[in-house]
């Protein structure tokens, strides 16, 4: 594409390589100097490739020009507030722009292009597995400095690190595009700092995909030492790709609560926010507070692997399971992070197509909240079998059932406003719809894992990769299929082809539901997870192959649904006012959305999600021009 | 009114059948498979009452959903709305308020079936398990024998005491619905009492490198006749095992080498010792060497110096004295 060599994405590329050479280039040196070995396996040493990374990062975030305006501040000259984006079209989304529905746009296209790559490692270990015994991932053949096995190991961690990400980013671009727009707001409270935090995940993705061909690991995404610690050179790049990523996190959610705590149009009183806002505050809590944790324990291992600091070494007094309590410390908290904004989307979406009030849109919004909260103290589930200490496990086990009580708020109270509404099932529905049931499935085949004793059995087998198969995509991955097919009028002025929209939703959801069944299935006989390989007389090689079937129907939907998307930003029907009919602001002007979007600001004056009520508007457009308020 | 009777009893018809799909494929009464400890039976009996229970709520659910989708369906050109309900205090005090005595009352169960699982019987037999990269080895302190397969008498709890030799392993038997992760750095406990005869397999369940997959050992429970004439034979072998060939053996064993090379030839993470004695081994530099003593010796103490061509060089080095390599040796060259 003309001018992509000059994009913000090709000059941060670039200066990524630069940095990674100067700070690889210059341990080597050092090491040289000192008499140290200057070259290794993957030519540059490991601390090499440490500091590389890290310094690449650094470089690509000042060569893409996301800190220019800092940098210049720094220096004492002073930059306008706006910039006007110099780019048409597709050139604007590789390059740095400070309009929130860019970024947003931004987040969600990192985030397919990671959801492609991990659904393709994906399918080629569920090739492999879809017999017993190795076909082509075998210990004689060797790819990027791994054999079969080890190839298998690398590709099934990235696959749940990549996902990971993808989901992190994903929602980043729902909130990012969705929370200034249904606030009122111009932009979020830092522009600036919202460009950085995307921009963050690029060297980010290039770190963590790295990986694969500096060795691999065979960790899991879960980086469990010992093994983390024997791991060739890829775990850390691993490590070190996760630890930026967490820096998009963390800075993404302090934009949005300052957002919405100081940007809510007139009248926004807190039990007249959409309630996506509810989400999305719950979400930055937790993503704000927690996600250093994990940064930290794998930092940890990293110094433990670069200094010989013996933190999770028993000869050196340290202890392996501290890591797993630091690690889930964060990471069970993340996967309420993962499907909050997406039951927000459900919650958002399921009144405009049942022409109903959200039924108990407060004890909605506080379970939100609820969940965030006890999300917290659940952490040790992850560990009924580590080997701590064994009462701990019955407090965990009070607390993670007690996770159920808000959740089971959520499914009511949908339940309750779909009854008696007029629905219609356009796709955005129908991802919201099945959203509900994936979800549901989900949380049902969570009780099992929560109590310690069915859990001794159920602990790492496919029973636990179904469970969390279900709460991601019933809490993620439908409802952003759900907010892409819902928004995308908004941000194109053009609706994406609806028999497409059906197919992808109909061929994906049987198939989702036969995986996941399958997968808690096998789980049960006795398929542990993270194998390569399983035992013939399990008996299990029939369902695997069905598995691996439906597996690539999956792929197939999302491929349809990629078509249409690409496709719909120029054929697609146009569509510039509001297509859904709903009470909603951003709806209430035409589409596309306009730069900064409410030429004439808004007063909220009724309650959002009064359908079926005479006379009871949301929001009034104020006549007078918007006074100080860009 | 009528809507909440209709759903109502659909609610109860599609509980029901859920429950009694889940029990046709054999995951109600027990989860699979066969139960085979006195420690998987109040694990089976808490999975059996979750599975009533999860049937009911995916029922309560689904119903009312796809109910409404056909009953109170927008009909094709209509731009109406719904019946405008805000919400009911009293209601939504009571689904919040139910669940949570619901949850409360499982953890009590959850609870309380675990201290089932982790009742002690004071005359258990103890059994010391080592993992390590890539294999189980089994010690019976009371015998002094070591082995690669636990052999247990029915009906007598055992206690496992389990460390790990290099990373964390986790000893599962899927039969015995209980697991538990073996640490390094620290010993863990394992308590069983079978109560089924048969062959089973400890599968190690927590992701331990290249070949995790196969960390799999044979589990094999008697009746205590058969115990003891396996015993027996143990002793017997372990008597047998004073020659230097022997000693190889049991040394191969214990410091897990089986687990990566094979003594008949068969293809596995490391190269096999069937016919390597004496052979010329191509190397990943592309120098031909002989398996000699030295060869060995140096393999053992600085595995990553000669890698073997078409192996990963994943072989950490063992710390093992001059006799001990010695009478490797002595067993390897036995392998024709």
């Amino acid at each position: 594409m003309k001018g992509f060599f000059s994009s913000a994405l090709a000059r941060g590329l670039f200066w990524q390589v630069i940095g990674t050479l100067v700070g690889a280039g210059l341990v080597t040196g050092i090491r040289a100097a000192m008499g140290l070995s200057a070259t290794d396996t993957f030519f540059f040493t490991e601390p090499a490739w440490v500091l590389g990374g890290f310094i690449g990062t650094l470089f690509f975030l000042v060569g893409s020009g996301v800190t220019g305006d800092w940098i210049k501040w720094a220096r004492g000259i002073d930059t306008p507030d706006h910039h006007e984006d110099h780019y048409a079209g597709a050139a604007k989304f590789i390059n740095v722009s400070l309009d929130h529905k860019v970024i947003g746009i931004q987040y969600t296209l990192v985030a397919l292009v990671l959801i492609a790559v991990g659904g393709l490692f994906a399918l080629i270990f569920r090739t492999e597995l879809a017999a017993s015994e190795l076909q082509f991932l075998t210990t004689d053949m060797k790819l990027f400095g791994q054999n079969g096995p080890q190839l298998y190991n690398t590709l099934m961690s990235l696959h749940g690190m990549i996902m990971i990400v993808s989901i992190l980013l994903g929602i980043a671009g729902i909130m990012n595009y969705v929370v200034p727009l249904l606030l009122g707001a111009a932009d979020m409270a830092f522009p600036r700092l919202n460009a950085f935090s995307y921009w963050i995940a690029v060297p980010a993705a290039v770190l963590l995909l790295s990986s694969l061909f500096l060795g691999g690991f065979d960790t899991g995404w879960t980086g469990y030492p010992p093994l983390s610690v024997r791991a060739p050179v890829g775990m850390q790049m691993f490590f070190l790709g996760v630890f930026v990523a967490g820096w998009s996190s963390i800075l993404g959610s302090l934009n949005i609560l300052v957002t919405v705590i100081r940007m809510r149009a007139k009248g926004m009183t807190a039990m007249r926010m959409p309630i996506l806002v509810w989400a999305s505050i719950a979400t930055s809590l937790i993503a704000l507070t927690a996600t250093q944790f994990i940064g930290l324990s794998f930092q940890l291992v990293m110094f433990q692997r670069l200094f010989g600091m013996g933190f999770f070494d028993p000869a050196k007094g340290g202890n392996p399971v501290l890591f797993q309590h630091l690690f889930w410390f964060y990471s069970h908290p993340a996967v309420y992070v993962f499907i909050l904004p997406g039951l927000g989307v459900i919650s958002e979406l399921l009144p405009v197509f049942v022409r109903k009030p959200l039924y108990g849109y407060r004890w909605i919004a506080m379970s939100s909240l609820g969940i965030a909260l006890v999300g917290f103290v659940v952490w040790a589930h992850h560990m009924y079998t580590s080997g701590m200490n064994e009462y701990l496990r019955v407090p965990f086990m009070y607390s993670t059932l007690l996770v159920a009580v808000p959740t089971g708020v959520k499914f009511f109270s949908w339940v309750a406003t779909i009854w008696k509404g007029k629905i219609s099932t356009p796709t955005p529905m129908l991802f919201v719809l099945g959203g509900i049931v994936v979800f549901l499935m989900g949380g049902l085949s969570g009780p099992p894992n929560a109590t310690v004793s069915t859990d001794l059995h159920l602990h790492d087998t496919y029973f636990i990769v179904g469970h969390f198969h279900d709460t991601i995509f019933g809490g993620f991955v439908f409802p952003f299929f759900a907010a892409i097919y819902y928004w995308f009028p908004k941000a194109t002025g053009r609706r994406m082809n609806e028999t497409l929209g059906k197919l992808h939703f109909w061929l994906m959801t049987p198939s989702f539901f036969v995986l996941t069944f399958g997968m808690m299935y096998i789980g049960l006989i006795g398929m542990r997870r993270r194998i390569a390989d399983y035992d013939p007389a399990l008996g299990i090689d029939g369902v695997h192959f069905v598995l691996t079937i439906a597996g690539f129907l999956i792929a197939t939907s999302v491929l349809i649904f990629f078509f249409n998307f690409f496709n719909s930003i120029k054929n697609g029907e146009k569509a510039e006012g509001n297509v859904w009919n709903s009470r909603s602001p951003e709806w209430q002007v035409p589409s596309p959305m306009p730069a900064h979007n409410y030429e004439r600001p808004f007063e909220v004056v009724g309650e959002p999600y009064d359908y079926g009520l005479k006379d009871a508007g949301f929001v009034k457009f104020i006549e007078e021009p918007a006074k100080g308020k860009h | 009114m009528g809507h909440f009777v209709i759903v109502g009893i659909l609610v109860i018809v599609m509980a029901v059948l859920t429950y009694l799909g889940l029990d046709a494929a054999g995951l109600a009464t027990q989860m699979h498979p066969v139960a085979a400890s006195a420690q998987a039976a109040p694990i089976d009996q808490l999975w059996h009452w979750e599975v009533m229970v999860v049937s009911f709520l995916f029922s309560l659910i689904v119903v009312p959903m796809a109910y409404s989708l056909i009953v109170f369906r927008q009909k094709k050109g209509e731009m109406l709305d719904g019946e405008h309900m805000e919400g009911n205090a009293n209601l939504e005090i009571a689904w919040t308020v139910v669940p949570l005595i619901t949850v409360v009352v499982f953890a009590y169960f959850g609870a309380y079936s675990l201290g089932e699982v982790r009742r002690v019987d004071a005359n258990a037999m103890v059994v010391n398990v080592t993992g390590q990269q890539f294999s189980w080895t089994f010690e019976y302190p009371e015998y002094g024998f070591i082995t690669t397969e636990l052999y247990l008498p029915v009906d007598r709890q055992v206690v496992l005491k389990m460390q790990s030799a290099d990373v964390i392993h986790s000893f599962w038997v899927p039969e015995f619905r209980v697991k538990q992760d073996v640490v390094p750095g620290r010993i863990t406990e394992y308590r069983i009492t079978p109560t089924l005869e048969g062959s089973y397999k400890v599968r190690c369940a927590e992701l331990c490198g290249t070949s995790h997959a196969y960390m799999e050992s044979p589990v094999v429970i008697v009746d205590s006749d058969a115990y003891d004439v396996w015993v027996a034979e143990q002793i017997k072998i372990a008597e047998e095992s004073k020659t230097p060939e022997g000693q190889g053996k049991l040394l191969a064993t214990k410091n897990g080498c089986i687990g990566c090379h094979s003594a008949d030839g068969a293809a596995m993470t490391g190269p096999t010792w069937f016919n390597l004695y004496g052979s010329d081994v191509k190397l990943a530099d592309g120098s031909t060497v002989t398996a000699d003593d030295a060869f060995i010796k140096q393999s053992i103490l600085e595995p990553t110096v000669t890698i073997v061509e078409g192996f990963p060089p994943v072989m950490p080095p063992y710390a093992l004295t001059d006799e001990e390599i010695s009478n490797l040796i002595a067993y390897i060259k036995t392998l024709k």
